[in-house]
């Protein structure tokens, strides 16, 4: 039996695009050697890796030294956290560690196993509740011992974009090394690191119509950190393990797409998200957004519906036919409100009611009506039954 | 979307309810599985929806290229089924949680959750039948005796009914093993669940001693002449009719004849003194939604696996009647249930008192 679908969870993953695929398909079969092999089939692999990097580079901002490849966002994260804050302890005995309590898994359990194990002492910046963080709380939080701070660019749950320029720049006058975790922001947000001048950026490529399994790490010349992952020289001897060729070349033509056409797709996308947000709060009763209203990721709603289980809501909404996710995505179906909604102060009677809608490139007028028009119905229903 | 049916299937990882599920898919319904999250012992697995077995139950859903969602049901399940049990032990009495498993969980929590997320029918993995007559929903035994389920849902009602496919109803339980290998479903030699999924490896006496069930303490073992035999372990760890392990023993054997919570005896006897064939039945459901007339005759089944013998039941007062049987019963047991046919038709029962 068919069915029919319309994907609307695009913060989750994107499908990768056709020339990406393109671009990747010769070097699984054709251009197979190991980039780190002498002769000239190692030599065709690697060129094409320094080629990504120089063209990530580009898009970046910075020199081809100050990319390296990793497996995934999240590897990205716990690269930047793990090696910043190990060599910071061990170089001048830094343990501080500043973060706020809404950052993706990757950053929030990253940073609590560095305090649980590794001797740090956490420290959570406050938040507004939109869930970000003010230049003046980071400046008087920041102490001579900080190993690192890290705050993420757009969030993955709410959508809410941070002042990264403005918060990276109060460290680089204190001098404490600043990353920001930018794996939901990059599909839609400059990531000139230059600009933004932060010091370390994370990104991974399934998020911008890339493939699962690759990611980039940017650090800034300068920047010091140790490896985590040993063996092989690769990478500058920071990242141990045979390179993954076609995913990276993959990954910097997703990137270069990307950056390219940002403002014709977040045009697009916005556009259809305010038509969500707009009908939503005209025609649903007891619902809030979360996350900040103006400003979030262009292509990124949520929102809080008052004495509604969200797994259920998720259920419903795709046997209709349609793709959505929540803050507290649990396969198990065990209940529990999501971290950063309880961090933003939500009560759980809303917070398990969480749903994440976020648009993508393929999204159309027709799909977002077909969603708004089964929306409420799902929720009343659901209400009824459980009211 | 739009106006076809789609039938949630109660899915367990166990062979039943997979089958189930595969029938519905060759007949081209739109199917969509449902697992249910139970409660278990904290320091047991529960044996009907461990890890394992929904790990199992996902991937026959995806063999059958069918959505599949798991539903929590923890709390109502420790509420209605496990909270029942400790209660009904606690009062001398031998509850059944399987079937309000089934009032409670089965066709209410999950039905009202399978209709509020889109679905139009629920199916389980049931042995029963559903036959459709007179304006009216009738169940009906299994073709396959043996495997018949009827007893256990014979709190089904119109709307229930009228909602609800048993696609097994006609199968016998060698034909689903069958067709699980056929279509090479990872079920197909899975054993069927066997007593309660709630107290995992344990055998219940512990559980409810664990659990702190307000169960009677040790006390006399008494024949019906008043002679004290022994000393019983607590009445919840005796079921009336049994025979093994009561530790007692005379020339003949001796069987568990009554329990009496109010002098915490345990009354013994031989096989000719067990049995009874008057009983009472309260909190009667009808299938049919009326009450009968003053006076029936039907078969009535007094335990899950137990014969059919006929009886006279008399209507004493609104869902509550007087059972003669043709025949005396040696496990008449308060608490479990009575449920009556009328040749193949479940007609409803309720809960047996003495």
């Amino acid at each position: 039996m068919m069915w029919d679908g319309i994907y609307l969870d695009y913060a989750a993953t994107t499908p990768v695009d056709q020339r990406v695929l393109e671009a990747m398909l010769p070097y699984f079969r054709e251009t197979f050697g190991n980039p780190s092999s002498i002769h000239r089939w190692g030599q065709k692999s690697e060129a094409a890796v320094e080629q990504a990097r120089n063209k990530i580079a580009q898009l970046m901002g910075c020199s081809a030294s100050e990319i390296l490849f990793t497996s995934c966002g999240s590897e990205s994260d716990n690269f930047a956290l793990r090696g910043v804050a190990y060599h910071a302890l061990k170089s001048r005995g830094a343990r501080h560690i500043l973060i706020p309590p809404v950052e993706h898994h990757a950053v929030l359990r990253t940073a609590q196993d560095l305090a649980e194990n590794h001797g740090f002492d956490l420290e959570y910046l406050p938040i507004d509740p939109f869930g970000s963080v003010s230049a003046e709380d980071l400046e008087s939080r920041i102490r001579s011992d900080t190993a690192i701070v890290s705050i993420m660019y757009a969030n993955n749950e709410i959508g809410t974009i941070n002042p990264i320029q403005e918060l990276a720049a109060i460290c680089r006058a204190k001098n404490v090394p600043f990353h920001t975790d930018a794996v939901q922001a990059a599909s839609q947000l400059s990531i000139d690191v230059k600009s933004l001048d932060v010091d370390l950026m994370s990104i991974g490529a399934h998020k911008f119509y890339g493939p699962k399994g690759v990611g980039a790490l940017y650090v800034r010349s300068g920047v010091d950190l140790l490896s985590i992952q040993t063996g092989g020289s690769q990478e500058a001897a920071l990242r141990a393990g045979t390179h993954n060729v076609p995913l990276i070349v993959g990954m910097a033509k997703a990137l270069e797409i990307t950056v390219m056409d940002r403002e014709v797709f977040n045009q697009h996308y916005q556009h259809l998200r305010d038509q969500i947000f707009s009908f939503v709060q005209r025609h649903i009763p007891d619902v809030h957004i979360s996350g900040h209203p103006q400003m979030r990721l262009p292509n990124h709603a949520s929102f809080v519906f008052k004495g509604i289980d969200g797994n259920q809501l998720l259920i419903a909404l795709d046997i209709a036919g349609i793709g959505c996710s929540s803050g507290s995505a649990c396969k198990t179906g065990n209940p529990e409100p999501s971290d950063v909604l309880k961090a933003i102060g939500i009560e759980d009677e809303w917070a398990l009611g969480s749903l994440r809608v976020t648009v993508g490139r393929q999204t159309t007028q027709g799909d977002i009506d077909t969603f708004l028009e089964v929306l409420p119905d799902i929720i009343l229903k659901l209400r009824r039954t459980h009211g | 979307m739009g106006d076809q049916r789609i039938i949630a299937i109660a899915m367990s990882g166990g062979v039943d309810s997979s089958v189930a599920a595969s029938l519905l898919v060759e007949q081209g319904e739109k199917v969509i599985g449902l697992m249910l999250r139970l409660w278990s012992d904290p320091n047991q697995p529960n044996r009907c929806c461990s890890p394992h077995d929904m790990t199992i139950a996902r991937q026959v859903a995806s063999q059958l290229d069918i959505p599949f969602y798991t539903l929590d049901a923890q709390e109502v399940f420790k509420h209605h089924v496990v909270d029942y049990f400790i209660e009904g032990y606690s009062q001398g009495i031998t509850p059944n949680p399987c079937i309000e498993c089934n009032r409670h969980i089965r066709w209410n929590f999950l039905y009202q959750n399978a209709l509020a997320l889109g679905a139009t029918h629920l199916a389980t993995g049931h042995y029963a039948r559903i036959a459709f007559s007179d304006n009216h929903y009738h169940l009906l035994r299994a073709i396959d005796h043996h495997k018949d389920q009827s007893y256990v849902l014979h709190m089904m009602d119109q709307d229930r009914l009228a909602h609800a496919i048993f696609p097994l109803g006609h199968l016998s339980k060698s034909e689903v093993r069958r067709r699980a290998r056929l279509r090479s479903l990872p079920v197909a030699d899975r054993q069927d669940s066997q007593d309660l999924c709630f107290i995992g490896y344990l055998d219940y006496h512990h559980f409810l001693l664990e659990h702190r069930a307000p169960i009677s303490p040790p006390g006399p073992i008494v024949d019906i002449d008043g002679n004290r035999l022994g000393t019983h372990k607590g009445l919840a760890a005796y079921t009336i009719g049994q025979r093994k392990g009561i530790g007692v023993s005379k020339p003949y054997p001796l069987y568990v004849i009554q329990k009496e919570p109010s002098r915490n005896a345990l009354l013994v006897g031989s096989k000719e003194q067990l049995g009874r064939d008057t009983f009472m039945v309260d909190q009667i459901h009808w299938i049919d939604g009326s009450e009968p007339d003053q006076h029936i005759q039907v078969q009535v089944q007094v335990r899950y696996k137990s014969p059919e013998i006929v009886s006279e039941v008399k209507l004493i007062e609104s869902e509550k009647v007087f059972v003669r049987l043709e025949s005396p019963l040696p496990d008449v047991t308060p608490g479990q249930f009575a449920v009556f046919y009328n040749g193949e038709e479940c007609l409803g029962g309720g809960v047996i008192l003495l």
